[in-house]
């Protein structure tokens, strides 16, 4: 008789003996246990989970720092490093952003991730009709290299990392990023950081796009290559689930719909760069959600390494270990604060947060507990960096390496994650690849039935969440909100208009003919951009080149 | 057009239909709001207009006008409601379209209490049930105030 035949008969015996009694007297409180992705979980996990299904330790989940990646990335993890605790912010004008980034590194970040306002995000100066009502609203303003010179005054550039959550506009902001640093004898080549530079979840779910998909998707290989060549320690791309999950995405959704953007991503820089796989790959980062379902979210982040790490190597030949790893930054979900009672996000942020770390995440930001009625004060903001704190110094969760591996649970939750994810990631190759899917809507369409769903289980009761649908209070705690002056915007718009007066207007007019013929033809848009830039062309102008060329998109509106 | 006095956004004609518009109102692109919104007014019996994002008060006013609604809902998550309502409902009294606006998003307290007073019909933040949302719509409709 095998061990497992043993624990098969044990728990017969155990079911008669020790189980029925109990569920005669106290039945369980409900009849089905589901994960948020609806697995069924059973009462207890055994090795009957894994073993007992033909599992194999080795291939499943090797070691870490190796393939295929599964208990994470590096060999040591945080015993070695830990993760860069990492805000995500930005707001008004480059002065008031200043101030908060100075502000996060004294409380103990240690890195920096760049908020822009939408008007940046969409290529528009903030002098243009639509763009003055958000100006500075939801990150910081940035028409010219003039205002990223002011976002980091007396900050480091050589040695602080920066993260930019930049996609249509990519190559504009990163440029105006360059521009400074090489102002102050900085090479790019030494510059660390992160450009988000993925326009294709921005079609699905974030909406923050200019061009077309096909165009947009050479823009973003062009800066990916650019990277590849001249900025060995920059991350060229930040391949995002996060904004799926906001959306509605499930899990194993937010898993294959991100590795599908992925493999489209490398399938058009093998194509347009003529690189080998192995160039470029390492400097493929993702970026996640995590929510409060713990165990679940756990799994998510493994199982999307794994099926990264296996992708690169039997999909692309990918030789290099730092090709197969999935790197990652992690936000909590902000779908998950609520309005009501908001002190309790403190405590959803933190158990989101621990799942981002027993996870393996390289990075993480926290949301405030005041996130779903404002931006955050200085105030809430430094408690979600104590969060991090907390869990990396007090918690003792990163005395070791992926702690829940081997848990029967766990493994099984991540299996599950991965073979369903495969099954979505079958279905958009069966379309023809991701730009084709978002074309038809497939992506959208999901995503828009999964949130719908959600808030019929939210109205249903299903799915409590404390302070909306149970545990309600009548009076609401009055909680201080941060507004943005409005003043703002004048002193951003007269500074632009003063730099489009005084700078060598031949010399934008030069550089912008550039870009278009660069657009029209095969030359890397970025050097043409990069010059644009520092001849002082505005975000809006070289934005607006492009539109000529390209058009605009217009999405189909599927809800 | 009907006539209307041009002086409040809540003073309305009895709808012909349950015929509701529903957009995203600025740059703004988060949409789950919206579309959950668009879907559950759908399935409660509306016939809904769904613009879809980066909507100026200029498109929504137009689109409202041609299609005929009654009631106008509107989302913004980006913390430019205040001047992109109070310009969207100037813009509607200068047309003439006298018809219930309702903001949807994330609205800190204070300012939902100032959007309605300048005229706006519900502010439903974040957390609303849908069962409250369909309910304002159609008392919207109705012309309760």
């Amino acid at each position: 008789m095998t061990d497992l035949d043993k624990l098969r008969e044990k728990i017969r015996e155990w079911s008669k003996e020790v189980l029925e009694p109990v569920l005669k007297r106290f039945p369980e409180r409900k009849a089905k246990f589901l994960t948020e992705e609806g697995f069924e979980v059973s009462r207890v996990y055994t090795p009957l989970d894994t073993e007992g299904r033909g599992w194999d330790y080795l291939e499943k989940l090797g070691l870490p720092g190796d393939y295929p990646f599964t208990r994470g990335v590096y060999p040591t993890m945080y015993r070695g490093r830990p993760w860069t605790i990492r805000q995500y912010a930005g707001f008004g004008s480059a002065e008031d952003t200043n101030a908060r980034y100075r502000y996060l590194l004294s409380i103990g970040q240690t890195g920096l991730s760049m908020a822009f306002d939408l008007p940046t995000q969409l290529g528009l100066d903030p002098d243009h009709k639509l763009a003055w009502y958000e100006v500075g609203k939801v990150g910081v303003s940035m028409p010219s290299v003039k205002e990223m010179e002011l976002v980091f005054e007396g900050i480091p550039m050589d040695k602080v990392s920066t993260s930019m959550t930049i996609n249509a506009t990519a190559i504009e902001v990163l440029s105006m990023y360059v521009a400074v640093a090489e102002s102050r004898g900085i090479s790019k080549a030494v510059l660390r950081g992160t450009v988000q530079n993925d326009i294709l979840k921005e079609y699905i779910a974030r909406n923050n796009y200019i061009y077309p998909p096909q165009p947009s998707m050479r823009y973003a290989t062009d800066l990916i290559i650019y990277a590849a060549k001249n900025m060995p320690k920059w991350n060229s791309i930040s391949i995002s689930g996060y904004h799926f999950e906001e959306a509605g995405a499930t899990p194993a959704m937010e898993v294959a719909f991100t590795l599908a953007d992925a493999i489209e991503y490398v399938k058009h820089v093998l194509e347009r760069g003529h690189m080998d796989v192995d160039k470029f790959a390492k400097r493929l980062s993702f970026f996640f959600a995590a929510r409060t379902n713990l165990f679940e979210q756990i799994a998510k982040f493994r199982a999307a390494r794994r099926m990264w790490a296996k992708i690169m190597k039997e999909r692309f030949g990918a030789k290099e270990r730092r090709s197969m790893m999935l790197r990652f930054h992690t936000q909590t979900a902000g779908v998950l604060l609520t309005a009501q009672q908001p002190l309790v996000n403190l405590i959803r942020t933190t158990i989101q947060a621990l799942a981002a770390v027993l996870g393996g995440t390289q990075s993480l930001h926290v949301n405030s507990y005041d996130e779903a009625l404002s931006l955050p004060t200085e105030e809430s903001v430094k408690l979600s960096v104590r969060v991090q704190q907390v869990l990396l110094y007090e918690s003792g969760v990163t005395d070791t390496v992926d702690p829940l591996g081997g848990s029967y649970y766990v493994e099984w939750l991540t299996d599950q994650i991965e073979e369903k994810a495969w099954k979505i990631i079958d279905e958009i190759e069966r379309l023809g690849g991701m730009v084709r899917a978002i074309e038809v809507g497939y992506p959208q369409r999901e995503i828009a039935r999964a949130a719908y769903e959600w808030q019929l289980k939210v109205e249903r009761g299903e799915i409590p969440v404390i302070g909306v649908n149970i545990f309600v209070e009548q009076e609401e705690p009055k909680i201080r909100v941060l507004k943005v002056d409005p003043a703002v915007r004048e002193r951003v718009v007269n500074r632009l208009r003063k730099l489009r007066e005084e700078r060598d207007q031949m010399k934008v007019r030069d550089a912008l003919d550039r870009i278009a013929k660069a657009a029209e033809g095969e030359e890397n848009l970025f050097p043409p951009i990069l010059e644009a830039v520092k001849a002082k062309a505005t975000l809006g102008e070289i934005s607006g080149v492009l539109r000529d060329i390209w058009g605009e998109w217009r999405a189909p509106e599927v809800y | 057009m009907p006539e209307s006095s041009g002086e409040s956004a809540v003073e309305i004609r009895k709808p012909k239909r349950l015929r509701v518009l529903v957009a995203k109102l600025g740059l703004d692109g988060h949409d789950r709001g919206a579309k959950v919104v668009a879907r559950a007014l759908r399935d409660a019996g509306f016939e809904v207009v769904y613009l879809g994002v980066h909507q100026s008060p200029e498109d929504v006013v137009e689109a409202a006008i041609e299609e005929d609604v009654g009631v106008v809902g509107v989302s913004i998550l980006s913390g430019s409601h205040m001047e992109l309502v109070s310009d969207l409902l100037k813009l509607m009294r200068e047309k003439g379209l006298n018809v219930p606006v309702i903001v949807g998003g994330i609205i800190p307290p204070d300012d939902a209490k100032e959007l309605k007073r300048m005229g706006v019909y519900e502010v439903l933040g974040p957390g609303t049930p849908l069962k409250k949302v369909i309910e304002a719509y159609k008392k919207a409709l109705e012309g309760v105030n």
